[in-house]
């Protein structure tokens, strides 16, 4: 259940997700990783070239900070001290609760994170000097897939997890594992008694 | 009847040629012609082998190639003014033209020389000698631009230049057309004896490159032809061939032709770099300029120097000794091992070739048949180790592999002529089209040719490509050199006309050529980092237009109070930072040129404003979909009117 705990630290050192976004006259593609506090270029001004290419169809640009860039990391030493105490001084039914928590919490961040994307590809500036419609006549948004490749006009836009969102969904279930083993280990001292 | 009979003979041999032909003769001249084809092939997405620098000799510039395609990459701009990216037009670059006869905007450029480490290619810089307003240059291979001009003072026709030692400690000037040093006003038949030609040194700066004249060693008045350094055993020599030994001062077509041998010059430039050392030498008043572009700034600056320090030869006993060599030898080229001087006597039919051991035993034993100015002139036969007796006309440059071959052009009888070193035997022989001059093989005067391929580059295209009216491009041939015999593999024109060239392997360049400039690095006096950072300046007449530019507008697009009689200096930063994105600016009626600004990078364009109007500018460089839309206005009122400066963008100006 310790290591479950630390597991999830390892946001602070690698990525959480990655877009990608292909195309022919970009040989190297443009990238953008996420962190629990930052975004970062995959390669030297990636998200610069990024938000130039976007604004030809009104997007906004990329913030350099973004309130979750608080949150996130806020709550992932506030769930590591919990699940640090929950190891060291609850029972193992504690640790069952540890890993709903925190499923709940990583549902509640792709959800964020959805709505964001959502709100990046589709809201879009009125002025934009490209502007797209669907064969239904509806504003194209440009919204990149939250799990997955996606070609958006002459991009193919991919969207995936990193490193750090790994480390997590292996604390996560180290938790799960812990809580297994530790009902077994009750069991068998029920038993004893 | 016989006749008739003879025609149907052959009616008969050409059929049966012709069904053979069709048959089995069809496939083995198809692989046969589709091999050289191969060869040259580089296929849609995938690179050249090796890089090719061509000297652009009277375009100023130097051309970049790749090999074995034979595909022009890039024009960069030397000694000549280039409207196509404002080089020599731009505030930032004028400088790097000025000379001691003021701003000098052409030169002919012609011996491309890469820097060498142990005698190897080191892909560092690439220097290039400008002959007619003798300066010397050196090319940044990260970003291949200008980096720095040297002049060349008390020189006239820098043609033995501008070669480096086997690490790069020197490159070297020489004078072709042997002057007074220092320049005077004396009568021209008076030349012979009081003439000189000075052979110059300039330290090369380990870390940046930068050139230093070192020294510079005042030799008789002949003509200094060409150059290369020792290397092995014999660095720290470097030998210079000479003509016009005859010190004719006019029809020297004929009267330069008269001694049988001139000479090859030998000087231990180690042995003089001591005696400076030392405190050896004159100084000298002279003036000269020194150029140096700062890649930070973005903008070159120009420096006098007043002094130069000046060697007489026989002050320095050992130093420098004359080796004869037949009829005005031009080629002067050194083997990889450094044991062979190879003098192409350019009016014989022989490659006359000198040993460097023979010779130092020569100088150590004093086998000299004669003096020049007090320069000792060494025993023809104590020295010679061989000759190539080719039956070729007209010898002038000799390439290396790394086999132990040498390969020389012969300029008469228009061929390429491959021989052994040390047997002297010739082992093939190919023409060329037409008349050739340098050849190049990449490495292919260092210690490690790479071979593969040799470049042969014409003076005479004549009926090689579609006819373009009079003038033509040059033309070179790039043949196959894996094999015992060569292989022409194909043609290409040549810009300008290319003397020298060098090449070297793609991957020694490749990675570390740069592909955008840092915008937070730009270092430019005038730049604007960040679009709040425009505006517009008015000092007297002077006007200062702080200037961005990004896909797809340019930061101000609308400027008023702009009078005629105004001198308006645009000051534009590309502020994109992805790579092959340049912007260009042009403004209607402007004067010079445009200007290509990479991204990160800051130029000046100066326009003066003639009329009253309201006057377009525009983006030169097709870089995105909204190209066409990256365009504003600037607004010429009255040299007397009171119209406010004012600038804006994307809103009325208020």
């Amino acid at each position: 259940m310790i290591i479950a705990a630390l597991l999830p630290l390892f946001l602070f050192v690698f990525p959480l997700w990655n877009i990608t976004l292909e195309a022919p006259q970009y040989p190297i593609p443009l990238g953008m990783n996420i962190h629990i506090n930052d975004f970062s270029d995959a390669n030297p001004h990636d998200i610069k070239n990024i938000n130039l290419m976007n604004h030809y169809v009104g997007m906004k640009y990329i913030p350099d900070a973004i309130p979750e860039f608080k949150i996130f990391p806020a709550g992932i030493i506030i769930t590591t001290i919990l699940g640090l105490i929950i190891a060291l001084k609850a029972n193992y039914r504690w640790f069952l609760y540890w890993f709903i928590l925190m499923i709940l919490l990583s549902a509640a961040g792709l959800y964020d994170f959805y709505l964001w994307e959502h709100d990046y590809g589709y809201n879009l500036d009125p002025k934009a000097i490209m502007k797209f419609t669907n064969e239904d006549g509806s504003v194209m948004g440009f919204q990149p897939p939250l799990f997955g490749s996606k070609d958006i006009l002459n991009f193919t836009a991919h969207s995936y997890p990193r490193l750090g969102a790994y480390f997590l969904g292996l604390g996560i279930a180290a938790s799960f594992v812990a809580y297994r083993v530790g009902k077994k280990a009750h069991k068998k001292t029920q038993h004893m008694i | 009847m016989k006749h008739l009979f003879n025609r149907l003979a052959t009616l008969v041999v050409m059929a049966t040629l012709l069904v053979g032909c069709n048959n089995t003769g069809s496939k083995s001249n198809g692989a046969l012609s589709s091999s050289a084809a191969e060869k040259v092939y580089v296929a849609p997405g995938e690179q050249d082998e090796f890089y090719a620098f061509l000297s652009g000799g009277y375009s100023g510039n130097l051309t970049v190639y790749g090999l074995p395609s034979g595909r022009m990459f890039k024009e960069i701009p030397v000694f000549s003014q280039f409207p196509t990216s404002g080089y020599g037009y731009s505030e930032e670059t004028k400088p790097l033209l000025n000379t001691s006869f003021g701003f000098v905007p052409w030169d002919d450029l012609h011996h491309p020389d890469i820097s060498q480490t142990n005698g190897e290619l080191d892909g560092r810089w690439i220097f290039v000698n400008g002959n007619n307003t003798p300066r010397i240059a050196r090319i940044d291979l990260t970003t291949f631009e200008t980096a720095e001009i040297i002049e060349v003072p008390n020189c006239a026709g820098n043609h033995s230049s501008s070669y480096v030692t086997e690490n790069t400690e020197y490159v070297v000037a020489g004078t072709r057309f042997a002057v007074p040093v220092p320049q005077r006003d004396m009568s021209i038949k008076e030349k012979k004896g009081n003439f000189k030609g000075a052979l110059t040194f300039y330290k090369v700066s380990q870390d940046t490159g930068r050139m230093n004249l070192a020294f510079q060693v005042l030799m008789p008045g002949f003509d200094y032809d060409k150059a290369h350094p020792g290397r092995g055993d014999s660095h720290g020599w470097f030998f210079f061939t000479t003509y016009n030994t005859e010190e004719a001062n006019t029809l020297m077509e004929v009267n330069a032709s008269q001694n049988d041998k001139d000479f090859i010059a030998a000087l231990n430039w180690k042995k003089i770099e001591e005696y400076v050392a030392n405190g050896g030498g004159t100084k000298m008043p002279t003036t000269y300029m020194h150029n140096v572009y700062d890649e930070e700034t973005h903008t070159a600056t120009s420096k006098t120097i007043n002094e130069v320090l000046t060697i007489d030869p026989t002050d320095v006993p050992g130093a420098v000794f004359f080796l004869p060599t037949p009829k005005s030898p031009h080629g002067c080229d050194v083997d990889p091992t450094g044991e062979y001087i190879v003098g192409s006597g350019k009016l014989s039919a022989d490659v006359t070739v000198h040993s460097f051991t023979k010779m130092m035993d020569a100088i150590e034993n004093e086998k000299f048949s004669d003096d020049a100015y007090g320069i000792p002139v060494l025993d023809f036969e104590a020295i010679n180790a061989g000759s190539v007796k080719s039956g070729g006309l007209g010898p002038l440059h000799t390439e290396f592999d790394a086999d132990g071959n040498a390969y020389t052009t012969f300029f008469i009888s228009s061929e390429v002529v491959k021989w052994k070193l040390g047997t002297w035997e010739v082992i093939d022989r190919k023409p060329t089209y037409y008349s050739v001059g340098h050849l190049m093989i990449p490495g292919g005067n260092s210690r490690k040719p790479f071979g593969k391929y040799v470049v042969a580059m014409n003076k005479i295209t004549k009926d090689r490509y579609l006819p373009t009216g009079p003038e033509l491009e040059h033309s070179a041939q790039l043949y196959d050199i894996s094999g015992e015999k060569m292989e022409l593999l194909s043609d290409f024109p040549t810009h300008g006309e290319p003397h020298y060239a060098a090449g070297c392997p793609a991957e020694l360049l490749t990675p570390k050529s740069k592909k955008i400039y840092k915008l937070e690095e730009n270092k430019h006096k005038y730049a604007t980092l960040t679009p709040a950072e425009t505006r517009v300046e008015r000092n007297g007449k002077e006007v200062h237009v702080y200037m961005a530019m990004i896909r797809s507008h340019f930061t101000p697009d609308n400027i008023e109070g702009i009078k005629v009689g105004d001198k308006v200096f645009f000051h534009i930063t590309n502020h994109e930072q992805d790579f092959d994105v340049p912007h260009g600016f042009a403004v209607i009626g402007a004067n010079n040129s445009e200007l290509l600004i990479m991204p990160g990078q800051t130029k000046t364009l100066t326009w003066e404003p003639k009329r009253e109007g309201v006057w377009p500018f525009y983006c030169t460089d097709f870089c995105s979909a909204l190209h066409q839309e990256m365009q504003g206005y600037i607004r010429v009122s009255a040299a007397n009117s009171n119209v406010e400066l004012k600038w804006s963008l994307g809103e009325d100006i208020e």
